[in-house]
């Protein structure tokens, strides 16, 4: 077994995105995420990579553009002001079918927000930032383990679909260290003809572009995009179930939330009430089928979220509302107890009712201004 | 041990966060799972800093922690602000040179160490972080003190192995300490 080191969650997404052949970083600076740019302005020198750290996040987006474009594996991170600023860049890339891999390391919002941990880009990710219509995988790691194992997956994703990979993170899973260890990097690598690379006059001149003024035109870029996007669909859908065989209470979490759901459950079984969890791990492609299967055999799920409530309507939808979904939720960077999940678990399961005792609503360690 | 849960709180700059690395590495090389969570807001540059780790035999669920086993301060506020998240039977280790008020709760073991003032008399005066875990290691029952130098080795980078010497002065003079 390859030797577990102790890394940041950050630090771990950077590292695998270089082992994953990635040699051009832009960014700028943002918390808290800014460890994966610290990290690459480190290493990418020393491996005949390019290290860039532009004047904006708008000029970053273009300059992962232009590299896609030229066919390199590429890469930029911010948080959620920053991937604001890049959505414009990233309707682009996904206008002009380039893969690119992006990572969002959440804090609490709208607007400035605030740098603590946060889920509330969920729509943002996975119903389109920017304008048109198109999709970008989104990638949902819960561990620093998968910040790394997702990254590399980002990658080959990008490649194989030409589309955007991003990962959905947030300030816990970005700073926290755990042990990691590399053995299972598998790096795809794909043929890119599409690519500008010159034509050495050999062949004729490839053209990467977003513009189309002929709506006919356009309209068959935007079927045969939505094409590649069923696939996607049918073939790259990840989630992970946890004491789902028998579960009467299905708890639906993703990221750090799922951790602190984790633990719910399983108090949630020692009080004997039949609880289990569905984690996804791609927000999309949303793992519609487990949802709706789950939906034959529970009584009701629960949905987990540090936001006001964005996953609970993909839950609806693919569950078709056949069983009542509740939601149990903090926002602006307070993360949940197990104790405040428990509540809306036995709540779900008609032991008492899911209401915030005065002690669950904060957490000792959230306490002040931290 | 199943899971301990350890918290260590005080101002930013006492070396909290590096504290708290010490620990977990320190579990990793004992081959437990381990969790390591920092406070990272602007509070970092002087105000109050925190660091969580879990240390357990089962894989960590959430690595934030509500309520601690082992709570370590280095700073009045942070004994103000903790104090009554401890589990009953858990314990307190209190830096006494820099908070000279009592716990009053009496379902914990509390001790005072004077961590900064022996880390200066030691002449280790920026190490009163690893006074400190000298002594949480030589008295929490689900702690230990072996293999705290290959520890420290493998958290000091390479080109500054010189302070290996100094932080193990510093946990040893934590350990020894008798009150």
């Amino acid at each position: 077994m390859a030797e577990r080191v102790l890394m940041k969650g950050n630090e771990a997404i950077a590292e695998a995105a270089i082992r994953a052949g990635c040699r051009h970083y832009f960014g700028y600076p943002i918390t808290p995420q800014t460890e994966i740019a610290a990290y690459m302005a480190k290493r990418m020198p020393k491996i005949g990579g390019v290290f860039l750290q532009a004047e904006s996040e708008i000029a970053s987006i273009n300059m992962v553009y232009g590299a896609a474009a030229a066919g390199m594996r590429v890469m930029t991170s911010s948080s959620s002001p920053g991937i604001s600023l890049k959505s414009e860049g990233l309707s682009y890339i996904a206008g002009s079918d380039v893969p690119a891999f992006v990572v969002n390391v959440q804090r609490g919002g709208p607007g400035l927000g605030g740098i603590q941990p946060s889920q509330s880009d969920y729509f943002q990710a996975t119903k389109g930032g920017g304008h048109g219509d198109y999709r970008m995988i989104v990638l949902a790691p819960a561990s620093v383990q998968e910040m790394a194992s997702l990254t590399v997956k980002g990658f080959n994703l990008a490649d194989k679909y030409r589309m955007t990979a991003m990962i959905l993170a947030d300030g816990t899973i970005g700073q926290m260290m755990e042990p990691i260890s590399f053995e299972d990097v598998e790096v795809e690598t794909y043929d890119k003809p599409w690519a500008l690379t010159g034509t050495g006059m050999k062949r004729e001149h490839n053209i990467v572009n977003s513009l189309y003024l002929k709506p006919d035109e356009l309209e068959r870029t935007n079927f045969q995009r939505y094409e590649k996007y069923r696939t996607v669909e049918e073939s790259e859908a990840l989630w992970e179930e946890y004491l789902m065989e028998d579960a009467e209470i299905c708890v639906t979490a993703f990221g750090i939330a799922a951790r602190v759901a984790k633990n719910a459950v399983a108090a949630a079984r020692a009080e004997g009430i039949k609880a289990g969890l569905i984690r996804p791990i791609t927000l999309w492609p949303f793992p519609k089928a487990a949802l709706r299967r789950a939906a034959d055999q529970v009584k009701a799920f629960v949905s987990v979220e540090l936001n006001m409530g964005q996953m609970i309507e993909d839950i609806r939808l693919a569950t078709e509302c056949r069983r009542p979904v509740s939601l149990c939720n903090r926002t602006g960077g307070m993360i949940p107890s197990p104790d405040q999940v428990l509540s809306s678990i036995q709540a779900a399961a008609g032991c008492r009712d899911g209401r915030l005792s005065e002690g669950q609503m904060t957490s000792p360690a959230q306490k002040g201004g931290n | 041990m199943k899971t301990t849960q350890i918290l260590i709180a005080g101002f930013g700059g006492q070396g909290i966060l590096f504290a708290g690395k010490f620990l977990a590495y320190k579990g990793l090389l004992e081959d437990l799972q381990v969790s390591w969570l920092p406070s990272y807001g602007p509070e970092m540059r002087g105000g109050t800093a925190n660091c969580s780790v879990i240390l357990s035999e089962t894989p960590v669920g959430s690595p934030i922690i509500t309520d601690p086993d082992v709570l370590i301060v280095m700073n009045l506020p942070s004994l103000q602000k903790y104090v009554d998240a401890v589990v009953p039977g858990g314990q307190i280790y209190v830096d006494s040179t820099l908070i000279h008020e009592k716990v009053e709760r009496t379902d914990v073991d509390v001790f005072y160490i004077p961590a900064t003032q022996m880390a200066s008399d030691a002449g280790v005066s920026t190490l009163a972080n690893m006074v400190l875990m000298g002594h949480v290691l030589k008295n929490n029952p689900q702690l230990t003190f072996d293999g705290t130098e290959t520890t420290v080795q493998k958290l000091v980078p390479p080109t500054k192995q010189q302070l290996v010497d100094l932080n193990m002065k510093a946990l040893q003079a934590g350990r020894d300490y008798q009150p």
